[in-house]
């Protein structure tokens, strides 16, 4: 397992070419990529700050618990702070399994939960720039993990 | 105590964080929001709406009801927006 916090770019190529390099015990990868949103041109750049230590910590322990509930056999997140422009990754998550099932839904809930759980907060660049507000939807992505036990 | 402030939070109450010694009969993270509260406009206006604080105990996510005895660092932020 891979857990990173970073401020340099992601390499999503060679982050992915990594993951998958060597293995012969995996039948499927998939890997997911968190892109900035110009907002329809509007946004310049996002600036985030993160509390460093419980952000590594949080997304291990989320990545934990996806291997406890999948059968995942490796897990990888990169996850960025600092200022990041429309079109740059913010987020890399990669899982391997036997099968495709589990990998995908690895992948989701670790998403969904990183969201959620994950001390990061995204603020807009600008004089009159906003700290991005947390959405009901990824509290219900989050939620829907626990109801379908 | 070790206090650590995030995003919003960091930006009303104007640093990031800051060592206070705080009075014995604080009990919970509600008891030290409280207290804190009544610090100065700065935190007044930070944590305004308590329901949205969230809080870690020793970078572990924490309810306002949990106790602050044996913790050595207390973080105080919005809900988070990564991802």
């Amino acid at each position: 397992m891979d857990v990173r916090v970073q401020s340099d770019p992601i390499d999503v190529g060679a982050e992915t070419a990594r993951f998958s390099a060597g293995r012969t015990d995996v039948g499927a990868v998939v890997t997911f990529t968190g892109l900035c949103r110009d907002e329809g041109g509007r946004l310049t750049a996002l600036h985030i700050e993160h509390y460093p230590g419980m952000a590594e910590d949080e997304i291990t322990r989320v990545a934990d618990e996806a291997r406890e509930r999948f059968s995942v056999v490796d897990v990888t997140v990169v996850h960025r702070f600092g200022r990041i422009r429309p079109g740059e990754t913010i987020v890399f998550v990669a899982t391997a399994s036997a099968h495709r099932g589990d990998a995908f839904a690895a992948a989701g809930f670790m998403m969904d939960y990183l969201k959620t759980r994950a001390p990061f907060w995204k603020k807009e660049e600008g004089a009159d720039g906003a700290w991005v507000a947390a959405s009901d939807r990824d509290e219900g992505a989050a939620a829907r993990w626990s109801e379908e036990l | 105590m070790k206090l650590v402030y995030f995003a919003w939070v960091r930006e009303r109450i104007g640093r990031p964080g800051e060592e206070l010694d705080l009075p014995d009969d604080l009990v919970t993270v509600a008891d030290l929001i409280g207290w804190l509260s009544e610090r100065g406009d700065e935190y007044a206006h930070a944590f305004k709406r308590p329901e949205v604080i969230r809080t870690a105990l020793d970078k572990r996510h924490a309810p306002h009801d949990a106790p602050l005895a044996g913790a050595t660092e207390v973080a105080f932020f919005p809900p988070m927006t990564g991802g």
